[in-house]
C-alpha cells in the first residue's frame, strides 16, 4: 500500500455528487412507501362494506388538475435549464410557476376532498375512504412539501446563495419534484382510471341486470 | 457566512458531556450506539430472566399472564430493535469508513440524527412504564389485536410510536451508508476489493431503505385507526382484512432479519482470514451469496404466515422461496470452512466466537430449513420449536458474531487489549449456557409447549426441561457479567494494542489505535482486498501528517439532537393529546416549531465554525459534504 498526498477530498469514487445519490436512495425508499399505500388501496378494492366508492371518482376533474401538475414539470425543465445557463431570471419565473401550479393541484384536491366529505365521505366511512384519502393524503403531503422547496429556492437565490454555480442544488429538487408527478400519473392510471372504469362496468351490470329482471316480469 | 447561524452556535469544542452530545464523528457515534445497545441488551435480558424464572416451574405465580405478555413483547422488541440493530449500527458508524480509507460518513450531522432518533423512540417506547403499562402486543404486534377495541391501554400506542421514531432514524442511517459506500472509498478502493463487512454494510443498508417504508406504512395506518377512527384494520365494522397487517409487517419482517444477521456474517468472513492468516475462500462467491440473500429475502415473507390459509399455490411458492434461499446461505457457510481448511489457526477469543457462530447459526439454519416444509411447519408454528429457532440464528448467529467483533475490534476501539484469558472463559460460559437453555427448547416444542404462554401444569411433564433451560439462561448472565468485567478492566488497564495486534489485512489496522478524528493522516491508495498483506512493509508506520496539518474536519452540532428531539415530542404530544387535547396539541405545535427550526438550522449552518473561518469559506473543499 502507498500513501498519496494531497489528495483532493471532495472527490467521490462514483463521480456523482452525494446529495444526488442520497436524493436517488430516498426516491428508491419513496417507491416503496408509496407502493405499500397504492398495494393496500388496490386489495381493499370493492370490499367497503357500506357508503360510497370508487364511483364518486370524478374523471373529468382529476385529468384536469394531473394536466396541470404535468405542466408544472414542464416548468421545472425550464427552470433549472435557465439556472444553468446562468438565467436567474428565468429560473425564478419558472420556479414560481411549479410553485403555483403545484398550489393549484393541491387546490383541485382540497376541493375533491371536500367534495366527498360533502357526499358522505371521509377516513372514517369505509375502507375505500380510508386507503383513498391517506394514499392521496400523503401524495399531496408530498406536493406540499415540494411546493415550500420551490420557494425556498427562489428566497434562496435573492440571497445569493442559489446561483448558476449550484444549480445541482435546483437539479436535486428537480429530481423529487419529477417523482411526485410520475407517483401522481400511477396514481390516476391505477386509482383513478381503471377504478373508475370498473365501477361504470359495474352500475352498467347492475342496470342491465335489473333491465332484464324487469323484462322476466 | 460563518458569523451568523442563528440562537445556537455552531460548537467547536469536542471535550466533556457536550462533545459527544453535539458529536458529529463517526467513530463516536459509533461508541454511543454500541453502549447504549449494550444497556438495552441488559435490560431485555433481565426481561428474559424474569420470563424464565416464571416458566421454571409449573403453575408458578412470580408474575401473572399480563406481566408476562409484557415481558416478552418487550424482550422481543429491545432484542430486535434496540440491541441488535444498534450494535450493527455501532460497527457500521466505527468501522466502514476506517474500511474503505474516508474521513467520515457522507453526511455526519445525518449520522448523529440517526442515533438520536434511536435513543430517543427507545426511551419513548420504554418510558410506557412510568405511564401506562408495558406493550403487550407481541413484537411483531399483530393488527387487530393492536387497535383500540382490543388494547384498551395506551400502551400499543407507546409501542407504535417508538418504532415509529426508532424506524426514520434506522432509515437514516440506511442511506448515510449506501453513499458513504458508493461514494467515499480511497483511491483504488474498487467494489470488489472492500471488506467484507463493508459489503455486508451496504447490503443491509439497502435492505433498509427498502424494507422500512413498509412497515413505516404499516404503523402510520395503524395509529390512524388508534388516533383517527380509520378502517384499515377494522375486520369487525368496516370488514378489514385480518391478514393485511401481516402481509405489510413480514414484507418488513423477513427482510429484517437479514437486517440482524448480515452483519454478524460480515465480521465473521473478516475475522476468520485473520486468524487462519489465509485470504477468505471464495470472496466473490461471499460476497454474491450476501446479495443473492438480500434479493430472495423480500419474496419469502408469507412463510411466517403458512397457517393462515393463503391457498396452496401461494403456499407452496413461498415455500420453495424459503427453501431456495437456505443454498447462498450454505454456500457462505462452505467458504468459511474452507477458510479455515489448512490454514494456520490461531484460537484467539475473536476466532473462538466465529466458530461458535458458525456452528450456532448453522444449527438455526437448519432449524429455519425444517420449517420451510409447510405441513411441518403446520405442527411447529407457535411452538417452543420456534423459539427455539429464532434464538438460534439470532442469539447463536447475531449476538455470537457481534460478540466476536467487539473482541476483534475493541483494541482499535480503544487502543487496548482485551484479556485473552477471560475472553476464553467468557466464550465457553456463554456456549454451553446458550446451549443448555435453547437446546431442549427443541424438545419442548415437539412436546407441544406453545409459545407465549405464561404458565403450564405440572401434569404436563415440561417442568424439568424448563428448569433445566432457565438454569442455563442465568448460565448466559454469568457469562455476560465476564463480559463486562473484561470490558471494564480492559478499558483502564488492558495490554497496549498497537496498531495492528492481529496482524490483519485491512485498512482500519493501518492507522493508531485509537484512530485520530481524522482518521488517516493522508488517504491511502488501495491496490488489492488485502493491503496489509500484500504489501505489509509499508503499513508498519502510518505517514506523517503532511505540512499543511491536521485534515478539517466538520465542527460539531447541536441540530441533530434538537431535531431528533422535536421529532420525539410530536409524538409525545400526540400521546398526551389523547389524554388532554389543549395540552397535547401544545406540545405538538411548540415540539413542531423545535423541530423545523432545527432543520433550517441545519441547512444554513456552515460547515465549520468561526474559528475555522477560512475554512467555512471555501465549503466546497469541506473533507465530507454535509446535511
Ligand atoms: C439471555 C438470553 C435470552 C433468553 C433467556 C431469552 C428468552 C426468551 C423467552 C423466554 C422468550 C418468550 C418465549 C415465549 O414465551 O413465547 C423469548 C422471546 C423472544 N426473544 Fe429471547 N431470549 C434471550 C435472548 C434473545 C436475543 C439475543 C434475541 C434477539 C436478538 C431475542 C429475541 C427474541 C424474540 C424476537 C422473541 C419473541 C417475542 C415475542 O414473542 O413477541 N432473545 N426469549
Ligand atoms: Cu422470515
Amino acid at each position: 500500500m502507498q500513501y498519496v498526498t494531497g489528495i483532493d477530498d471532495h472527490r467521490t469514487s462514483t463521480g456523482l455528487d452525494n446529495r444526488k445519490l442520497l436524493m436517488w436512495a430516498f426516491l428508491g425508499s419513496d417507491v416503496m412507501f408509496f407502493g405499500t399505500l397504492i398495494g393496500t388501496h388496490l386489495i381493499y378494492r370493492n370490499r367497503s362494506l357500506s357508503g360510497p366508492q370508487e364511483e364518486i371518482l370524478s374523471i373529468p376533474i382529476t385529468t384536469v388538475s394531473t394536466f396541470v401538475l404535468l405542466m408544472s414539470s414542464l416548468a421545472m425543465v425550464l427552470a433549472l435549464a435557465a439556472i444553468q445557463r446562468g438565467n436567474m431570471g428565468g429560473f425564478r419565473f419558472w420556479t414560481v410557476v411549479v410553485a403555483v401550479f403545484g398550489s393549484i393541484f393541491i387546490g383541485f384536491q382540497m376541493f375533491e376532498f371536500a367534495e366527498f366529505a360533502h357526499l358522505g365521505l371521509t377516513p372514517r366511512t369505509n375502507l375505500f375512504g380510508s386507503t383513498f384519502l391517506v394514499m392521496t393524503g400523503f401524495h399531496g403531503a408530498h406536493v406540499t412539501v415540494g411546493i415550500l422547496w420551490m420557494w425556498s429556492l427562489v428566497f434562496a437565490s435573492f440571497k445569493g446563495k442559489i446561483h448558476q454555480g449550484n444549480a445541482l442544488q435546483v437539479e436535486i429538487a428537480g429530481l423529487y419534484w419529477h417523482f411526485v408527478d410520475i407517483v401522481w400519473i400511477v396514481i390516476f392510471g391505477v386509482v383513478y382510471l381503471i377504478g373508475a372504469y370498473g365501477a361504470e362496468n359495474r352500475a352498467l351490470e347492475s342496470v342491465e341486470h335489473a333491465a332484464r329482471a324487469a323484462s322476466l316480469i | 457566512m460563518a458569523a451568523n447561524i442563528g440562537i445556537l452556535r455552531r460548537p467547536v469544542s469536542t471535550a466533556g458531556v457536550w462533545g459527544w452530545i453535539t458529536t458529529v464523528d463517526h467513530k463516536r457515534i459509533g461508541i454511543l450506539y454500541g453502549v447504549t445497545a449494550f444497556v438495552f441488551f441488559l435490560i431485555g435480558g433481565i426481561e428474559a430472566l424474569l420470563m424464565r424464572v416464571q416458566l421454571a416451574q409449573p403453575d408458578s405465580e412470580f408474575v401473572d399472564a399480563g406481566t408476562f405478555n409484557a415481558l416478552f413483547t418487550m424482550h422481543g422488541t429491545t432484542m430486535v430493535f434496540m440491541v441488535v440493530m444498534p450494535a450493527g449500527a455501532a460497527f457500521f458508524n466505527f468501522l466502514v469508513p476506517l474500511m474503505i480509507g474516508a474521513r467520515d460518513v457522507a453526511f455526519p450531522r445525518l449520522n448523529a440524527l440517526s442515533y438520536w432518533l434511536f435513543l430517543f423512540g427507545a426511551i419513548l417506547m420504554n418510558f410506557s412504564f412510568f405511564k401506562a403499562a408495558f406493550p403487550d402486543v407481541g413484537w411483531f404486534g399483530y393488527a387487530p389485536l393492536t387497535t383500540t377495541p382490543y388494547t384498551l391501554s395506551s400502551s400499543t400506542d407507546y409501542w407504535v410510536l417508538g418504532l415509529q421514531v426508532m424506524g426514520i432514524g434506522t432509515t437514516a442511517a440506511g442511506f448515510n451508508f449506501v453513499i458513504t459506500i458508493l461514494n467515499l472509498r480511497a483511491p483504488g478502493m474498487t467494489l470488489m476489493r472492500m471488506p467484507l463487512f463493508t459489503w455486508m454494510t451496504l447490503i443491509v443498508s439497502f435492505l433498509i431503505i427498502f424494507a422500512f417504508p413498509p412497515l413505516t406504512i404499516a404503523l402510520t395506518l395503524l395509529l390512524f385507526d388508534r388516533f383517527f377512527g380509520t378502517n384499515f384494520f377494522d375486520t369487525v365494522g368496516a370488514g378489514a382484512d385480518p391478514l393485511l397487517w401481516q402481509h405489510l409487517f413480514w414484507i418488513f419482517g423477513h427482510p429484517e432479519v437479514y437486517i440482524l444477521i448480515l452483519p454478524a456474517m460480515g465480521i465473521v468472513s473478516d475475522i476468520l482470514p485473520t486468524f487462519s492468516r489465509k485470504p477468505l475462500f471464495g470472496y466473490t462467491t461471499v460476497v454474491f451469496a450476501g446479495a443473492v440473500i438480500a434479493f430472495l429475502g423480500f419474496g419469502v415473507w408469507a412463510h411466517h404466515m403458512f397457517t393462515t390459509g393463503l391457498g396452496a399455490w401461494a403456499t407452496a411458492a413461498f415455500a420453495g422461496a424459503t427453501m431456495a434461499i437456505g443454498v447462498p446461505t450454505g454456500v457462505k457457510i462452505f467458504n468459511w470452512l474452507a477458510t479455515l481448511w489448512g490454514g494456520s489457526l490461531q484460537f484467539k477469543t475473536p476466532l473462538l466466537f466465529a466458530l461458535g457462530f458458525i456452528s450456532m447459526f448453522m444449527l438455526g439454519g437448519l432449524s429455519g430449513v425444517m420449517h420451510a416444509a409447510v405441513p411441518v411447519d403446520t405442527q411447529q408454528q407457535d411452538t417452543y420449536f420456534i423459539v427455539a429457532h429464532f434464538h438460534y440464528v439470532l442469539f447463536g448467529g447475531s449476538i455470537f458474531g457481534l460478540t466476536a467483533g467487539i473482541y476483534y475490534w475493541f483494541p482499535k476501539m480503544t487502543g487496548r487489549m482485551l484479556s485473552e484469558r477471560l475472553g476464553k472463559v467468557h466464550f465457553w460460559v456463554m456456549l454451553i449456557g446458550f446451549n443448555m437453555a435453547f437446546m431442549p427448547m427443541h424438545v419442548l416444542g415437539v412436546l407441544g409447549m406453545p409459545r407465549r404462554i405464561y404458565t403450564y401444569s405440572a401434569d404436563q411433564n415440561w417442568a424439568g426441561l424448563n428448569l433445566f433451560v432457565s438454569v442455563g439462561a442465568f448460565v448466559i448472565a454469568v457469562s455476560i457479567l465476564l463480559l463486562i468485567i473484561n470490558v471494564l478492566r480492559s478499558v483502564r488497564k488492558g495490554e497496549k494494542a498497537g496498531m495492528n495486534p492481529w496482524a490483519a489485512s485491512t485498512l482500519e489496522w493501518a492507522i493508531p489505535s485509537p484512530p485520530p478524528h481524522y482518521n488517516f493522516a493522508v488517504i491511502p491508495t488501495v491496490r488489492s482486498l488485502h493491503p496489509l498483506w500484500d504489501e505489509e512493509a509499508n503499513a508498519v508506520e502510518p505517514p506523517p501528517l503532511p505540512a499543511h496539518g491536521e485534515p478539517h474536519m466538520p465542527s460539531p452540532s447541536y441540530w441533530p439532537i434538537v431535531v431528533a428531539f422535536g421529532v420525539t415530542m410530536v409524538c409525545g404530544g400526540l400521546l398526551i393529546w389523547q389524554a388532554s387535547t389543549w395540552l397535547g396539541l401544545a406540545v405538538i405545535a411548540v415540539s413542531g416549531f423545535i423541530g423545523m427550526r432545527g432543520v433550517y438550522g441545519w441547512v444554513f449552518e456552515p460547515v465549520a465554525a468561526e474559528e475555522h473561518a477560512e475554512h467555512a469559506e471555501h465549503p466546497e473543499r469541506a473533507p465530507a459534504h454535509h446535511a
